[in-house]
């Protein structure tokens, strides 16, 4: 078992392999590449959220100054496969969201692309927008897509409602009858952004044989190379992608946007073609996370113990289906022993961007609705809010409301370390409120692969496929060194593309540390059985007589051998004479991803005449299983508190009554500054996965979950009534306080 | 279809010849401060060409002058100097502030008053502490230099006073004498990098009982442009500036206001909250000038 | 359109480059001068990613013309370490692990340099206002004061 083992570089927390070039400004990413010849690509995008397209000429464009190319749906037949994926990165017959991609040109200035979009001719017939949900869903309403039915069942009338999904156990109405109170919430959150800080980029060349190099900026480039392929209609063999840093993506960069077009545009012109988003284009044509209308609903005896509960959530899926309805239902009451409950979720379509995962997609919302719901209850039982989560506590054995029984978790750990936490203990300042939360994601495992090669002096090299978004470079090197036996010095870990290194997944439900971090083990222990057989063979000895201890073969105690024993480096260096280089592999489809549980509360004060929130601290506990590099663990942690505290108190996508976001740049989609924020203290729980060998779960998405709700309950703690709609902006919570008649 | 260009005249001369012959040659012509509205706008809502003059190299535009009547700021001087000057700040706390809070140090590095005021938003930060301190704008014209008073420069959403062939030098404002001050204070969602939802600028004077003699207040992004209002200063005079005078000024800030909804605060939360920022900042512009 | 000539100074060197009129200087370093460690996160001046000094005073430089470089010291990213290693404050970041995914980070090292030479002594406050116009979505921010507060200890006890 993980804990048994004596570990000597993970839980240490060294300088992570790409950090000088990132520091030194030396890093590339998604933009920064420069080819010559280079064309320079740009997007015509929808002024309309919902329209029928009538005619694209493009004749005018393609005849402008310095113009090479220039393309609209029409060029991209499309895979069978590509569907709704061709559709959003460029629209056929329909737009179905304001900046909805129309039609592309290069050139060869930026300038000259930028003119040429004025000269491209497009008629619309302009359609109602479909803007919220309970428009969406209302009888009569104007379909977004006139051919979706829900769940696909023709025998009923189109919909927009594109999915629903049920999760139900016991006898919901007996159990709420058991109930001594029950408690009832409905709450409101907008659509949202990842928000982060390098736009998309792409860069494209295609050759004269058909085969088209891509340079990017993402979360998953073997996913980028299948999806581009699958628009273009092209082999997936004939597309290499090289992924360059990544600027940040929580989710949001696991699709693609950009890359077809640059690739089609770089076959017609023979010429490499740079494709740039701006802010603008961010905001308003990428994947935001769904706005979300949520009703919770729970039971429970006197003394606590929950009796039944149930949960409905619609969540806006944009302009094609596929709103996280399934995460959210399968989070909203996982931390709990429910014997009774009904969830129930809707996937909505409106004429908003196409949402795109998001930190724990569709968690934050649902478990905002039901931790609101759970604090009230507290309240009605006058318990601490940490102690009804404790005596309710799922735990190793517990049945997930999603079918399988958990196995060890750390939830109950994870509470009770908040609990005893000096920061809870203190009493809350004064004239402020205290809210507690608890998160929730099950992470995934998935596909990854890695390779290990060893340098003739023993130098080794870890390359595997899954970008690295937060230091996870660091981490792969960490349990190669472990592994193996050898300073983390010694070990460099790299990202390759699609042609260097084997297939690997995205970087995303929080698995890369968890299963590219297991093929990265496992590749090491191909090392290291290798280096057995070498050493046998040096030594005329059986492999069974040869040991791995410390990063050297040696003789397994009591074997009767006069030997040195032979480091990594020597092995390395007698390669030739043992049977040629040292190369470790491993793939799999990692099984066994540990849920992470957290438990978070914060103080905040609200200045009842403007009706702003300050945070005044935010304490996050979570099980980590293992933390291979606290420093990043940590880092996960508080960027995802801030993240949610973010959603929390002021950002949303603001519409305007035709559909067109109001706010698409940092200026008035108010993500947190510094000076917004306190310090965030962390506290990593270990309860280890039995799954991973160092005991690893994943630790990305778990940290947003929780924020939204604990910022909620601790407004509600000083105002004494619950704002149940976010985000708590100053004009939403000062209109609360006036209706209530003059807050505290 | 014209061509941008960039001059950088080093007088004022200088630079009302280089309006003259652009305008001559039908040419736009865009005086340049910190260039941090220009530069978005050129990107956004205004990318016509046009001739750039940039103002930070006039002589005149970069002086700064604090005199014992009057202090005077050239229009090109970056709000991060203004803020590094102790005297100017201890002299007029309250513009220095409304200054200080437009963006983030790096806008704070280009970013001037003569700027802000000239871009002539509804929001812009030091247009209520400028006119709250009753500061004149010297304006550079073809025929000499013209003087006109803070509160009658702008004239709408992104207009003011100035002729295609003029531009802004710089800011003359009095020099608070005996127990004078003032305080500016904004509302932001955050606590940086954000437009005033609404804003609220007071100076005054108090007499050595600590009772207030003279009091100037006005408002912003609570109208088309800022709002100067005298009932709520009428409040304030002849008082000690205590809490039933700040509730009075508040009210009167609030009912003066003729606010609009957008994505930035509503109707109402404006006119509410312009009048809470009146009664805060009534009280610092007051402790302060008790501390003189 | 005709460009414009430009002298400047960047990171010590002297410079000429030609530019369009309208072009910002971050325009012009990532895309005349090859100089891509400053970096596009808005072009509104929103994000600053693209943080330059100018003459020693801190600015986003995609709201600056490229022709206002004209006879100025700029210093980048690119020059902030020097021939002996890295600064300080490069190396406080990464050992405080304050940066994530690191696009933003050259900004905030701009920042931050700007910020330790006008004030050695920050106090937190005073740190995160600084550092207000900087967006960091990765982190939280809390590391990066923290590395802030140990590069400035670590300059006061070399001076």
């Amino acid at each position: 078992m993980a804990e048994a083992l004596d570990l000597k570089a993970i839980g240490t927390r060294p300088v992570r392999p790409d950090g000088i070039d990132k520091v030194t400004g030396r890093a590339a990413f998604g933009a920064d590449l420069h080819l010559p010849n280079m064309l320079h690509g740009m997007v015509l995008r929808s002024p309309h959220a919902h329209a029928r397209i009538k005619r694209v000429d493009l004749t005018r464009a393609r005849a402008a100054e310095g113009v090479l190319a220039a393309v609209s749906g029409a060029d991209f037949p499309g895979g069978a496969g590509a569907g709704d994926l061709a559709k959003n990165v460029i629209a056929r017959d329909k737009v179905l969201y304001h900046g909805h991609a129309v039609a592309a040109v290069a050139a060869k200035t930026l300038l000259q692309a930028e003119a040429a979009l004025d000269l491209i001719e497009v008629d619309y017939e302009v359609l109602d927008p479909v803007m919220s949900l309970d428009e969406a869903m209302a009888d009569g309403a104007t379909l977004v897509n006139e051919s979706q039915h829900t769940n696909g069942d023709t025998s009923k009338p189109a919909s927009n409602i594109a999915a629903t999904q049920r999760f139900e156990r016991g006898d919901l109405e007996a159990g709420f009858a058991e109930a001594d109170i029950v408690v009832e919430t409905e709450h409101r959150v907008p659509m949202a952004h990842q928000g982060y800080i390098e736009p998309h980029a792409c860069t494209a060349t295609a050759n004269e044989d058909g085969k088209a190099t891509v340079w990017c900026c993402t979360q998953g480039h073997f996913d980028v190379r299948s999806l581009t392929a699958q628009v273009l209609g092209e082999k997936v063999g004939n597309i290499k992608v090289i992924p360059s840093e990544i600027g940040g993506g929580f989710g949001g960069k696991t699709t693609i946007y950009l890359e077809p077009l640059a690739v089609r545009m770089s076959q017609m012109t023979g010429r490499p073609v740079k494709m740039t988003m701006s802010r603008e284009d961010v905001f308003r044509a990428t994947g935001p996370t769904s706005g979300t209308w949520c009703r919770a609903k729970i039971g429970a005896k006197k003394d606590g113990t929950f009796t039944a509960a149930s949960a409905w959530l619609a969540y806006e899926a944009g302009a094609f289906p596929g709103a996280p309805i399934g995460p959210g239902c399968m989070s909203v009451l996982a931390p709990y022993e429910v014997p009774n409950l009904v969830i129930e979720g809707n996937d909505v379509l409106v004429n908003k961007p196409k949402v795109c995962a998001y930190r724990a997609p569709g968690a934050p919302q649902s478990m905002h609705a039901m931790e609101s719901a759970i604090d009230e209850l507290a309240r009605q039982l006058d318990m601490d809010p940490i102690d009804l989560r404790l005596k309710n506590s799922a735990a190793e054995g517990t049945v997930a409301p999603y079918g399988p029984r958990f196995p060890a978790i750390g939830l109950r750990e994870c509470l009770e370390a908040a609990k005893v936490h000096p920061n809870y203990t203190a009493p809350v300042p004064e004239g402020a409120g205290r809210g507690v939360a608890v998160g929730f994601w099950f992470n995934i495992g998935m596909q990854s692969s890695a390779e290990v090669r060893i340098a003739e002096d023993g130098a080794v090299t870890v390359m595997e496929g899954s970008p690295d978004i937060g230091g996870s470079r660091a981490s792969m090197a960490l349990m190669a060194a472990e592994t193996l036996g050898v300073p983390y010095e010694q070990v460099k870990a790299h990202v390759g593309d699609t042609e260097s290194t084997g297939f690997c997944n995205v970087t995303g439900g929080s698995r890369t540390t968890f299963a590219t971090g297991m093929a990265v083990v496992q590749a090491c222990e191909d090392i290291i059985a290798q280096c057995k057989q070498r050493a046998a063979l040096t030594w005329d000895l059986d492999e069974e007589q040869v040991d791995w201890v410390d990063g050297e073969a040696v003789p397994k105690p009591g074997v009767n051998a006069d030997v040195k024993p032979l480091s990594l480096a020597d092995i390395a260096r007698g390669a030739g004479r043992t049977g040629g280089p040292l190369l470790g592999r491993a793939s799999l489809n990692a099984q066994g991803a540990g849920a992470s549980f957290s438990c978070n509360f914060t103080d905040t004060i609200v200045d009842t005449e403007t009706g702003k929130v300050d945070v005044l601290s935010f304490t996050a506990v979570q099980d980590a299983g293992r933390a291979i590099h606290p420093s990043y663990v940590e880092g996960q942690m508080q960027g995802g508190a801030v993240q949610g505290i973010g959603w929390a108190l002021n950002e949303e996508y603001i519409y305007d009554d035709n559909g067109v976001m109001e706010n698409a740049g940092f200026l008035d989609y108010r993500v947190p500054v510094a000076s917004d924020m306190p310090m965030i203290d962390t506290e990593i729980i270990e309860v280890p996965n039995p799954f991973h060998p160092y005991g690893v779960r994943g630790v990305g998405e778990t940290p947003i979950v929780a924020p939204l709700a604990a910022v909620s309950n601790a407004v509600r703690d000083q105002l004494g009534f619950r704002i149940p709609d976010l985000p708590l902006s100053p004009p939403r919570v000062l209109e609360a306080i006036d209706e209530q008649g003059g807050g505290d | 279809m014209g061509a941008y260009a960039y001059q950088a005249p080093a007088s004022v001369e200088e630079a009302l010849s280089t309006l003259a012959a652009e305008a001559a040659a039908g040419n736009r012509a865009q005086m340049l401060a910190g260039g941090t509205d220009v530069m978005v706008q050129m990107r956004s809502i205004d990318k016509g060409p046009r001739t750039f003059v940039d103002v930070k190299h006039v002589a005149e535009a970069n002086e700064l002058h604090i005199g014992d009547d009057e202090v005077f700021i050239g229009a090109g001087i970056a709000s991060a100097v203004l803020n590094e000057n102790d005297e100017l700040k201890s002299i007029l706390p309250g513009l220095i502030e409304s200054a200080d809070l437009i963006g983030s140090t790096q806008i704070q590095g280009r970013a001037t008053i003569g700027g802000n005021l000239c871009n002539s938003s509804p929001a812009g930060d030091t247009i209520p502490a400028l006119i709250a301190c009753g500061a004149v704008c010297v304006i550079a014209s073809p025929g000499g230099n013209r003087e006109v008073p803070t509160e009658d420069f702008v004239t709408g959403v992104g207009t003011n006073v100035l002729e295609p062939t003029e531009f802004l030098i710089g800011l003359k404002i009095p020099r608070p004498k005996g127990r004078s001050s003032d305080a500016y204070l904004r509302f932001i969602p955050r606590t940086e990098m954000d437009i005033a939802v609404c804003g609220a600028g007071v100076a005054l004077t108090l007499d050595d009982s600590g009772v207030c003699t003279a009091a100037k207040v006005a408002i912003g992004a609570v109208a088309i442009t800022a709002l100067v209002v005298p009932d709520a200063a009428a409040a304030l005079v002849g008082t000690t500036v205590d809490d039933e005078a700040l509730s009075a000024a508040a009210d009167a800030s609030s009912a003066l206001a003729k606010p609009i909804t957008d994505k930035r605060g509503t109707v109402e939360y404006r006119r509410k909250v312009v009048g809470v920022l009146t009664k805060r900042a009534g009280a610092i512009a007051r402790d302060r000038a008790l501390a003189l | 359109m005709s460009k414009q000539h430009v002298s400047t100074t960047i990171n010590g060197d002297g410079i000429e480059f030609l530019c369009e009129p309208h072009q910002s200087l971050l325009e012009v370093l990532r895309d005349e001068l090859g100089l891509t460690g400053t970096k596009e996160g808005c072009a509104t001046g929103d994000c600053g990613a693209c943080s330059v000094m100018i003459d020693g005073r801190l600015v986003c430089s995609c709201l600056m013309l490229g022709v206002e470089a004209e006879g100025v010291q700029v210093t980048t990213i690119e020059g902030i370490a020097g021939a002996d290693g890295l600064h300080v404050i490069q190396q406080k970041y990464l050992e405080h692990a304050a940066l994530q995914c690191g696009i933003c980070t050259p900004g905030f090292i701009v920042a931050t340099k700007a910020l330790l030479e006008k004030n050695p002594d920050p106090d937190e406050t005073t740190i995160r206002y600084w550092l207000a116009g900087n967006l960091c979505r990765c982190t939280g921010y809390d590391k990066i004061v923290r590395a802030v507060q140990d590069a400035a200890q670590s300059l006061a006890y070399e001076a």
